[in-house]
This record gives C-alpha cells, sequence and structure tokens, in this order.
C-alpha cells in the first residue's frame, strides 16, 4: 500500500465516517438543546408576503 | 387529497434509518468496490465525490422537500405530489415514474434478497462448504438461481430458491401491510443496527486475515486495502485515469443508484414528515449513512478480502459474480469462513430487505389516497401484481435476461428519467426559493445557498450528460435484443401492461381529486 493509498483510504473513510457521526450527534442531541434555524428565506418571504398585503390594501382603500 | 387518517414517522432516528435502509443495498457492499477496483483503486474516488456533492446531496435535498411539501397537503405518492408542485394536466402522469421504478424494481429485488437468506440459511446448515474449486460454486449459484434453462427453479417447487423466495415475498408484505411506524419503521430501527454489526464482525475478521498464504506474502491485507486505495494500483497516472471518461460515468451512475435518488422511495417516505419537522438534517444524516455502508464499511471488506485469497483478479467483478461466485470461495479459505459466511449474506438480506419494503410504500400510498382503498386492500392488490412480475422474472430465469431486462429498462432508464424530472420540477417550476424555504422550517442545520444555484444548473446537465452517454452507449443494442429474445419481448409486454395500469389508475385518482376539491 503505498502513501497515497493511505491518504485516499483516510480521507475517504475517514471523512464519510467522521460526516456520519456527526450527523448522528446532532440528531441525538437532546430535543431543545438547539435552536431550529429558520432560515433568512423564511424572513424574506414573511416580508414579501407582508409587502404585497400592504401593496393590495393600499390599492382597495 | 387524502381521507386516510394521517400517518406520521414516530421518531426522527427512525425515518433516518427508514430511508437510510432504503438506500442501503446490494450495491453498497458489491458495485461500489467492484467499480473502484475496476478503476485502479483510489482515483475513482475522485469522481465519485464530485458526483456525491454535485448530484448525490442536491436531488436527495430536493426530493426530501418536495415530498415533505405535498405530504402537508395530504399526498404522499408522486402523482399526488407532482400534482401540488406543477399546476400542469400532465403532471400526475409524469408521476407514473415514481410508482413504476420501485415496484417493478421490487419485483426483482426480492429475487436477489431471497438468494441472500438462502445462501446465509446454507451457511449457517453447512451446506456451502464446496472446497476450493471455483467452479462449484458458480455451478451451485447457477442451479440456485435457475441461469441454466427458463423455469427451471419450478422443477422442484418445494426446493431452497422457491421456498427462500416465498419467505422474502411473505415478510415483504406482512411488514408493510403493518403500516408506516409498526412496520417499516420498526423494523429499520432494529435492522440497520444489526446490518451494521454483521458488517463491523466482517470487517473485523478481513482486516485481522494478515497473509493467510505464507507462500504468498504479497497476498496480503495490507496489499489487499492497496489494491482498493491505491492511486496508482494500475501502472497508470492519475491524470491519465481521470481522463478517463466512462470512470466519470460510472461514478456519477453509482453516486445515484446507491443513494435511491430518482426512486420515488424519498419523496414518499420524506411526505410522512410532520411541516414543522427537521428535513435539511434528517436527508443529510441518510446520505450520510448510506456513504458510510458504502465506503467505510463496503470499500473495506469485499476487495481486500479477495485479493488476499485470490490475488488481483480475483478482486474484480459484476455484482453476482463478486458477491455470490468469489466471496463463497474466499469464505471457504478463511479461518471462521462459515460464520463469516453467513454473517455477510445475512448482512445483504437486511440490506435488501430494508430496501425492498421502502419500494413498496410508494404504490401503497397511491393505491389508498388515489383510490380510495385501506392499507389491507392496497397491500393485496400490490401483492397480486408484484407477485405477478416476480414470477415472470423467476420464469425467464435463463441467462437472467427477464431480470437485466426490466433492470435496464426500469432500473436505470426510467430512474434517469425520473431523476432529470425531479430535478427540474424543483429547481424551475417549484422554484428554488420555495425550496430552500420549505428545507429551512424547522431545520437543524442550515443548507448552503450555493444549493439552489447547483440543483437549478449544474445537476441538471450533469444528469444529462450522464444520461445521453449512457443511451447513446447502450440503448441501440438493448433494442436489438426485442427480436432476438422471447424473455426480454415478454418482459417489455409486461411493463408496458403495468405502465398503462398504472396511467389508468392515475386516471381515476386524478377525477376522484378534482371531484373532492370542487366539494370543499
Amino acid at each position: 500500500m503505498t502513501l497515497a493509498g493511505w491518504i485516499v483510504m483516510l480521507l475517504s473513510v475517514g471523512g464519510t465516517t467522521a460526516f456520519f457521526f456527526w450527523c448522528i450527534r446532532r440528531v441525538l442531541r437532546p430535543p431543545g438543546s438547539t435552536g431550529k434555524i429558520h432560515g433568512v428565506l423564511d424572513t424574506e418571504l414573511e416580508i414579501e408576503e407582508e409587502e404585497r398585503k400592504r401593496r393590495r390594501e393600499g390599492r382597495g382603500s | 387529497m387524502s381521507k386516510q387518517s394521517p400517518e406520521n414517522w414516530s421518531s426522527k432516528i427512525g425515518v433516518i434509518l427508514a430511508v437510510t435502509g432504503s438506500a442501503v443495498g446490494l450495491g453498497n457492499f458489491l458495485r461500489f468496490p467492484g467499480l473502484a477496483a475496476k478503476y485502479d483503486g483510489g482515483a475513482f474516488m475522485i469522481p465519485y465525490f464530485i458526483a456525491l456533492l454535485l448530484i448525490g446531496l442536491p436531488l436527495a435535498w430536493a426530493e426530501w422537500a418536495m415530498g415533505r411539501y405535498g405530504g402537508t397537503r395530504g399526498f404522499h405518492s408522486a402523482p399526488g405530489i407532482f400534482r401540488v408542485l406543477w399546476k400542469n394536466p400532465a403532471a400526475p402522469y409524469l408521476g407514473v415514474l415514481g410508482l413504476i421504478v420501485p415496484v417493478v424494481i421490487y419485483m426483482y429485488y426480492v429475487f436477489i434478497e431471497s438468494w441472500c437468506l438462502g445462501y446465509a440459511w446454507h451457511y449457517l446448515t453447512g451446506a456451502l462448504d464446496l472446497g476450493r474449486d471455483p467452479e462449484a460454486y458458480k455451478t451451485f449459484f447457477g442451479n440456485y438461481v435457475g441461469i441454466g434453462a427458463d423455469a427451471s427453479i419450478f422443477s422442484n417447487i418445494f426446493g431452497a430458491p422457491l421456498i427462500f423466495l416465498v419467505i422474502c415475498i411473505a415478510l415483504n408484505f406482512i411488514l408493510i401491510n403493518r403500516g408506516l411506524t409498526r412496520g417499516i419503521e420498526l423494523f429499520c430501527l432494529w435492522a440497520m443496527p444489526a446490518l451494521a454489526v454483521c458488517a463491523v464482525l466482517v470487517l473485523i475478521r478481513v482486516l485481522t486475515l494478515g497473509t493467510p498464504d505464507p507462500s504468498k506474502p504479497e497476498l496480503n491485507v495490507l496489499n489487499g486495502l492497496g489494491q482498493m486505495w491505491n492511486l496508482d494500483a494500475g501502472n497508470k497516472s492519475l491524470w491519465e485515469q481521470l481522463a478517463n471518461g466512462k470512470m466519470w460515468m460510472e461514478a456519477a451512475g453509482q453516486i445515484f443508484f446507491s443513494l435511491s435518488v430518482g426512486f420515488g422511495v424519498i419523496i414518499t417516505y420524506a411526505s410522512y414528515m410532520r411541516r414543522n419537522d427537521d428535513i435539511a438534517l434528517s436527508s443529510t444524516t441518510a446520505v450520510a449513512g448510506n456513504e458510510f455502508f458504502e465506503v467505510s464499511l463496503g470499500g473495506m471488506i469485499t476487495v481486500p478480502a479477495a485479493f488476499v485469497f485470490l490475488g488481483a483478479a480475483g478482486a474484480v467483478g459484476g455484482t453476482f459474480a463478486l458477491g455470490f461466485n468469489t466471496l463463497p470461495l474466499v469464505f471457504d479459505q478463511m479461518p471462521l469462513g462459515q460464520l463469516v459466511g453467513f454473517l455477510w449474506f445475512f448482512l445483504l438480506f437486511l440490506a435488501a430487505i430494508t430496501s425492498s419494503i421502502s419500494m413498496l410504500q410508494p404504490a401503497i400510498a397511491f393505491l389508498q389516497e388515489g383510490l380510495g382503498l385501506n392499507r389491507g386492500r392496497a397491500v393485496a392488490l400490490l401483492c397480486g401484481v408484484g407477485t405477478l412480475g416476480t414470477l415472470l422474472i423467476v420464469w425467464f430465469s435463463k441467462d437472467l435476461a427477464a431480470m437485466d431486462t426490466l433492470d435496464f429498462w426500469v432500473g436505470t432508464f426510467c430512474i434517469y428519467l425520473l431523476a432529470c424530472a425531479q430535478t427540474l420540477i424543483f429547481g424551475w417550476i417549484f422554484g428554488t426559493k420555495r425550496g430552500l424555504e420549505e428545507l429551512g422550517r424547522g431545520a437543524d442545520i442550515r443548507i448552503p445557498r450555493l444549493f439552489a444555484f447547483v440543483i437549478k444548473y449544474i445537476s441538471p446537465v450533469y444528469l444529462l450528460i450522464v444520461f445521453v452517454v449512457w443511451a447513446w452507449q447502450d440503448v441501440g443494442s438493448r433494442l436489438d435484443d426485442f427480436s432476438e429474445s422471447a424473455a426480454v419481448r415478454w418482459s417489455l409486454i409486461f411493463l408496458i401492461g403495468v405502465f398503462v395500469l398504472f396511467l389508468w389508475w392515475i386516471r381515476i385518482a386524478v377525477k376522484r381529486w378534482r371531484a373532492q376539491e370542487a366539494r370543499s
């Protein structure tokens, strides 16, 4: 086994194993220990919706 | 919109294991190592990981988002979900692919699953101790699956192949009949850890083999790992290997099939998530779980084990050749080989059954929400259609022609079509903005914004290139088979029949949904 082979194996196997266990750790974290992420997009969409409503109301009056 | 009582997953870990179980199959332990060895070891990993980032993860996220979006609007099958996402009369009919693909793949997958269970049983009883003659294992496998002549399995109704097939079909339908949480989720909650334990035990055995034959010191575990992971295992430079276009295609195909994206299963499973459940971390964990089983376990077992006993030539082969001919020969020469053989085929059986039950759920969901059947009737109807297809595949067993035909047209061609359709619907019709919003709701991790660009532009182009090149290479010769083989003809006639049947059911479903919407 060459040095490059060792590097590829450690990166591939180590990377996928670490990635999997990182995910599992996040999943098994007790509820409430992490805040739910409501992305910026949520806020953006809500703002857009608000603006649309305001415009409609403005036209109506 | 479904009038059935709403079903949901009972736990986050349950849905993750169910989706991971759906993705982890024979390909993780046999096809992936076989491909890596074929393409000179570690160089294969570069296009493999690029495809994971550009096709695998984005498409998985897209399917989860579309599935949950449709599910919160009362739909759990591709026709219903596509109809919600795309306000076009053709949308539900496009969803036929999301039903046909899993159902038809189930028809032959359950047959392969029965081989794994049968082999595990034969190892347990010592019936697979056939000595060191490679031909003995080939003959055993050929007789077991009926590769020599059509319908040869039926010559002994009470023979092991048919008995294990009946057991597997019964197990699948019993589990699916128990429902989402008491059937699929509960089974995956113990089957996936059991699968991991079996794989780790086999891995420990393989990594502790040392140099089994002192007269051949070069055949040792380290060189076996080198066969799998070295960059220059084939005496070519890395750049020469990376210039091989076919390797890029096969790496993309492996990622694509391994993750079960474009299968129609993830979209259905995700539809049972609640509106504010996390799907970002769950989908990422399911992908990571599949990669763990494929790279960290599959990549460390199959090729090194075959190399240590058979050398470089023995470590290369197709899925069935490597799994059912080469590895039994390897187990025979290995200390504790009968036990390792049992563990190996039992883990393949678990990997197969957690996939096959997932293939039934999309059609069950459709029959319930589209035709208004209760779960029992939906299961009975699907059991009839599914078993008919399986019998056709078992009947035309010579050279596994029927299985090969359906695997090509459904297990490859239709999957590409469905994946392309899903990518375009998500990126261009549903919209990446809404898609990201759906992924972000209740999310425990943040999905990178770059995803929107990748799924809209990169993934469809990548998929289309892979699809066109693959079709260019393979479709022509497949069409010629139609006139030459009765098995191919009957398989395609059957496939067209199933297509028409499902399209007819979708037509009825659309009428029912319109009537329900008009009433409400």
